[in-house]
């Protein structure tokens, strides 16, 4: 672990002040990744900004009947917010299927939403890994990828990544269409969840589109009157990320789908908003039929590696089964 | 003297509970040696194969905080009777990816981990050879197996007695790498005053450690080193040996004149302390319509490192479970450019019992017999290579018994016909085995003569707890012994100056030390009898006493604990999730010491079979080398959630062969055959035969 400096600000401005002065600091939320990443050596910043109390750490009712995120509000604290149970089931149960009780306690929204990959080339530093160190190469790619990505990888070039992201509770937030609140040195602006993270393209090194010195301050969700829900398929019951996960939310009129949101996770380097899934499924019937051609249409783009390809079929039948259940149609 | 009741077999609370909970029982790193402690991190190889061609630590050397780094041309000499490992830094050789090529010794942690950063190293490498194969032209028999065993056991014509079988089964079974990963990393704080060392360790058995430190800094004896370990959290096996931490604290410790700490982290557990080898098993079953077995075929193939050879004896229980007139076991090895693998829990039978209990369940299948029938029909009269009678047992009654406590009765034989909802439901069974032993054992035992009150006495024995509860169950043995209560017994163990004893390891614990204390225990009253008329003198007495080694039946009788475990395994349809909402484990072992600590050992054993079955695996990067998933994020055990209700029982068994105190020893035998039964119950719920381990979802779509 090398030596940093520890800084604490007043305010949101003035921590994006301080932190546009030095190229190499970060943000600290509840530290859970950051820390983490510091001691095996992956994250080297020069100064740490604590903003984990300095942002809000409440939700709050917004004018058009959503809710806002504060991005200090600890994952447990949004699990456990009455209004997100109620109205974004897909959300709490999103938080709740992810890391432990400790940790949900510590997490901060804008932290989780920002966490790193967890592909172990990633974070051992004696390894070659395109997004720690660009131009290295990619050791997943021939290596261990059993739990990596299956669609939007670059597969070849300097930016060759079939890394995931894995936030349980970014996937249900895109389901959510929500909006992400940024102050940068430059002023404050909106970013679509679904424009945050970003696929490898060419450069691995980004996870998303922030940049450098951009705090989050909060995350709107938009008002949700349809049923929602999230699965997660993991390698054991507890305490593991998602092989695959599914966030969605069904509107069912005369047996037709009248509205869908279809979210995957541990699919892609970015929460997978499943659009043609969705656009296949509105004004269809809402059968097992149409749920499997839509996820198949969906699925059709994935280039599975040669350790994952059972990430297709897997993730096919969840969608199927998640949709289901939300018709109503299966326990 | 007072007379008590038993305690032995009694469900007793932990004596070190308490002081455990609070945080009060000194760990190894936990030890304060009244100075300040100097830090040491390790510079690992990132490499398999190959040799160093330029190590600079001068920037390291230069960092503020950093009292030394040794490398192999400025590290103490070892004396060359190092064996495997243990000759750090003694060459520019390199075997195995983690072998530590350089060692900082700092102010803290933290300096001594960013020096490590600062140590430039150059290799000239090969590729890594690490992929076990059964057509690898390179496989050889070894001499011997571990634990003594022959490598081969050839009776009958086993080819012939298959071609003639009315039904065979031929199936390969496959388990990955597994790494032992107790919950306390491995520690060493060592400390030198002249040319006597003291190490505060975590491991196994501190006897077990001596010699190693004696050879290697060519000390006059084991008066020279002292290592003390009281409480060690956890072991399975990587902490039974000397490994490369111990001589690297104590060289450090040589260098720089001080105290120094060396604690692994969780990623060097992964190539620094061994590991299970992964094995490949082909087994061959012939039998009768009726299914008895008239062949039974074990072939292992299992790899070893450069620089050991632990040839694990993986078809060893197949030896002593079923009757056929016609067998065959063989163990071949690979040597590859892996770290030097040792023993974790039931080594051998662990593995083994996985391959040798799913094959009878698919000649179960292939017959139409219940599998619970068919290992009662060929259960063997006496042991069926050695042929001398049993010590005692009792599989047949534990088959029986868990069959009624599961309630098995009734159930469907066919596979992939059982849902709930989404979920496919099945239930499996599988026998468990292990060996009872007993080990070379010392023992003293003083009684201080006290003017008022009880007599205190002073159990002394370096035995060893590493978490077992080995504390508590051997203070009841000493007072059922001494005739006492267990308030009047103070054990002393975990200590090198004590007593010699044996590490805890095979099962044998109880069974060695317990007995020493029994024999000691007797000795000591029949002289308060004989010499003192049945009082204490004023002086005391302290007698020493203990037992040679291996039970004096061990040559003519067999002597095995056993067990079965019955399984119900659901899996969801739609994913391939797996869940055992309930098992049941019967077991036979001769004394239990303590029901409570005892049924902890059962369910422990239970609930780690289970976690190879569905979680562990340490995955080897075949072009880098190195174990991809080497932390408990990735490495998968088994969490709270996967468990469900387990139901632990014992039978009761009358054993006057294998020891004093007719115990078998309890700490192994319950991973053996847990993951068979739970594969065998996947099998019944979904009509997949998984071979190879772990069954994780992905496999459900292969
Ligand atoms: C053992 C373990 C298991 C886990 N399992 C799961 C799981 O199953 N599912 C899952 O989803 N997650 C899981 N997690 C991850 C966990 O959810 C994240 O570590 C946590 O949410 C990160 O939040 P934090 O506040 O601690 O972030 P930090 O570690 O503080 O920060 C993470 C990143 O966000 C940046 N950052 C923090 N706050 C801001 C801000 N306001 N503006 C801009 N940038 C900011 C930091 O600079 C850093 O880059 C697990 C973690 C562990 C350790
Ligand atoms: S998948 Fe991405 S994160 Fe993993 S090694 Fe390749 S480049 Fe690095």
């Amino acid at each position: 672990m090398r030596e940093f400096r520890y800084a604490a600000a007043t305010d949101p401005a003035a921590a994006v002040a301080l932190l546009a002065g030095e190229p190499s600091g970060a943000f600290l939320g509840g530290g859970t990744n950051l820390v983490d990443l510091m001691k095996l050596g992956v994250a080297t910043p020069d100064v740490l900004v604590d903003v984990r109390t300095l942002t809000s750490r409440e939700v709050t009712d917004a004018a058009d009947g959503g809710l806002r995120i504060g991005a200090g509000v600890p994952n447990a604290d949004l699990a456990a917010d009455r209004r997100v149970r109620e109205r974004y089931p897909v959300l709490a149960q999103a938080l709740l299927a992810a890391a432990s009780g400790q940790l949900r306690n510590r997490a901060t929204t804008a932290g989780n939403l920002l966490q790193r990959t967890r592909c172990g080339y990633f974070t051992d530093v004696t390894r070659p890994c395109n997004k720690r160190s660009p131009g290295s190469g990619c050791g997943a790619l021939r290596g261990l990828h059993r739990n990596h990505a299956v669609l939007g990888q670059t597969l070849d070039g300097p930016g060759t990544c079939v890394a995931t992201q894995p936030s349980d509770m970014a996937v249900a937030m895109v389901a959510l269409d929500a909006v992400v609140q940024v102050l940068g040195p430059d002023g404050a602006r909106s970013i679509p969840i679904g424009e945050l993270h970003r696929l490898p393209g060419d450069d691995a090194s980004r996870d998303t589109t922030l940049r450098h010195g951009e705090l989050v301050t909060a995350v709107d969700l938009p008002p949700m009157d349809m049923p929602s829900r999230y699965r997660k398929v993991r390698d054991r019951a507890s305490f593991a990320f998602a092989l695959v996960s599914v966030a969605a939310a069904l509107r069912v009129e005369d047996g037709v789908v009248a509205d869908v949101r279809l979210a995957l996770g541990g699919v892609a380097h970015k929460p997978w908003r499943a659009a043609v899934a969705e656009g296949a499924l509105r004004g269809r019937p809402a059968t097992e039929e149409s749920f499997a051609a839509a996820a198949d249409a969906e699925l059709a783009a994935a280039t599975p590696l040669p350790g994952n390809g059972y990430k297709v079929p897997l993730a096919r039948n969840v969608v199927v089964r998640t949709l289901l259940e939300l018709t109503g149609g299966l326990a | 003297m007072t007379t008590v009741d038993r305690v032995v077999g009694a469900g007793i609370d932990r004596i070190d509970g308490p002081a455990k909970v609070r945080g009060t029982a000194p760990y190894a790193y936990e030890h304060d040696p009244g100075e300040p402690i100097a830090h040491v991190a390790l510079v690992q190889s990132t490499v398999n194969r190959g040799r160093i061609t330029q190590l600079d630590p001068t920037r390291a050397e230069a960092m503020a905080g950093v009292l030394a780094v040794l490398t192999p041309a400025n590290a103490p000499r070892l004396s060359g009777d190092l064996a495997s490992d243990l000759p750090v830094l003694q060459s520019l050789d390199v075997h195995y990816q983690g072998q530590v090529v350089a060692v900082v010794v700092a102010e803290t942690s933290e300096v001594a981990k960013a020096a490590v950063g600062e140590v430039s190293v150059e290799y000239a490498a090969e590729p890594p050879d690490v992929r076990l194969a059964v057509d690898r032209p390179d496989l050889y028999a070894p001499e011997k197996i571990m634990a003594g065993y022959e490598t081969d056991s050839v009776i009958g014509d086993v080819d012939g007695a298959l071609a003639a079988a009315a039904v065979t089964v031929d199936a390969t079974y496959e388990t990955p790498t597994q790494h032992n990963n107790p919950i306390e990393m491995h520690t060493s704080m060592a400390r030198w005053d002249g040319d006597q060392l003291t190490m505060w360790d975590a491991n196994q058995g501190p006897h077990n450690i001596v010699n190693d430190l004696v050879a290697g800094f060519a000390l006059d004896g084991g008066h020279q080193v002292r290592i003390i370990s009281p409480y060690v959290g956890g072991a399975f096996g990587s902490k039974a040996f000397t490994h490369p931490n111990q001589m690297v604290a104590a060289m450090a410790a040589r260098v720089v004149g001080r105290t120094v700490v060396l604690e692994l982290t969780r990623q060097q557990m992964f190539s620094l302390v061994g590991h299970r080898t992964p094995t490949i098993q082909r087994v061959r079953l012939g039998a009768d319509p009726e299914g008895r077995l008239s062949a039974i075929s074990h072939e292992v193939v299992e790899h070893t490192s450069r620089v050991n050879e632990f040839a694990e004896q993986t078809a060893t229980p197949t030896r002593v479970l079923y009757a056929a007139p016609n067998r065959r076991t063989t163990h071949r090895l690979a040597r590859l450019d892996v770290p030097p693998p040792t023993i974790m829990r039931a080594p051998g039978e662990t593995p083994g019992m996985f391959a040798l209990e799913s094959a009878m369940d698919e000649l179960a299948h292939e017959l139409g017999i219940d599998p619970v029938e068919l290992r009662i029909r060929n259960e063997p009269t006496e042991d069926p290579e050695r042929h001398i009678p049993w010590s005692s047992r009792s599989l047949v009654q534990c088959l029986r018994t868990g069959a009624e406590r599961f309630g098995w009765a009734g159930r469907d034989l066919r596979p992939g016909v059982r849902t709930d909802g989404r979920w496919l439901v099945g239930t499996g069974v599988a026998a468990a085995t292990y060996p009872a032993r007993r080990r070379k054992a010392d023992c003293r035992i003083s009684v201080a003569g006290t003017p008022a009150g009880p007599a205190r006495y002073v159990v002394e024995i370096d035995g060893s707890d590493i978490g077992t509860g080995a504390w508590t169950a051997l203070t009841q043995i000493a007072a059922d012994a001494l005739g006492v209560g267990m308030g009047d017994v103070e054990l002393r163990i975990g200590d090198s100056r004590l007593p010699f004893a044996g590490g805890a390891g095979g099962s044998t614990g109880l069974a060695s030390w317990g007995s020493a204390i029994v024999l000691t225990a007797r000795e000591l009253r029949r002289r308060l009898e004989d010499e003192y008329g049945g009082q204490v003198p004023p002086d005391g007495v302290t007698v020493d006493g203990g037992v040679p080694g291996p039970s004096p039946h061990a040559q003519e009788r067999s002597m095995h604990s056993f067990g079965a475990h019955f399984v119900e395994v659901r899996v969801d349809a739609d994913t391939g999730e797996v869940r055992v909402p309930r098992a049941t484990s019967v077991y036979a072992a001769g004394t239990i010491v303590n029901a409570k600590t005892a049924r902890s050992q059962f369910l422990g054993g239970f609930c780690m079979g289970l976690s190879m079955a569905l979680h562990e695996e340490s995955v080897q990067d075949e072009v880098h080398g190195h174990y991809a998933n080497h932390d408990l994020a990735e490495y998968h055990v088994a969490t709270n959630a996967d468990i469900g209700e387990i139901d632990i029982a014992w039978l009761d068994e009358d054993d006057p062969y294998v020891n004093e105190l007719g115990l078998k020893g309890i700490g192994e035998i319950g991973i053996t055959g847990a993951a068979a039964a739970v594969a065998n119950g996947y099998w019944h719920a979904t009509c997949k035969r998984i071979r190879d381990l772990p069954i994780t979802p992905d496999k459900y779509f292969r």
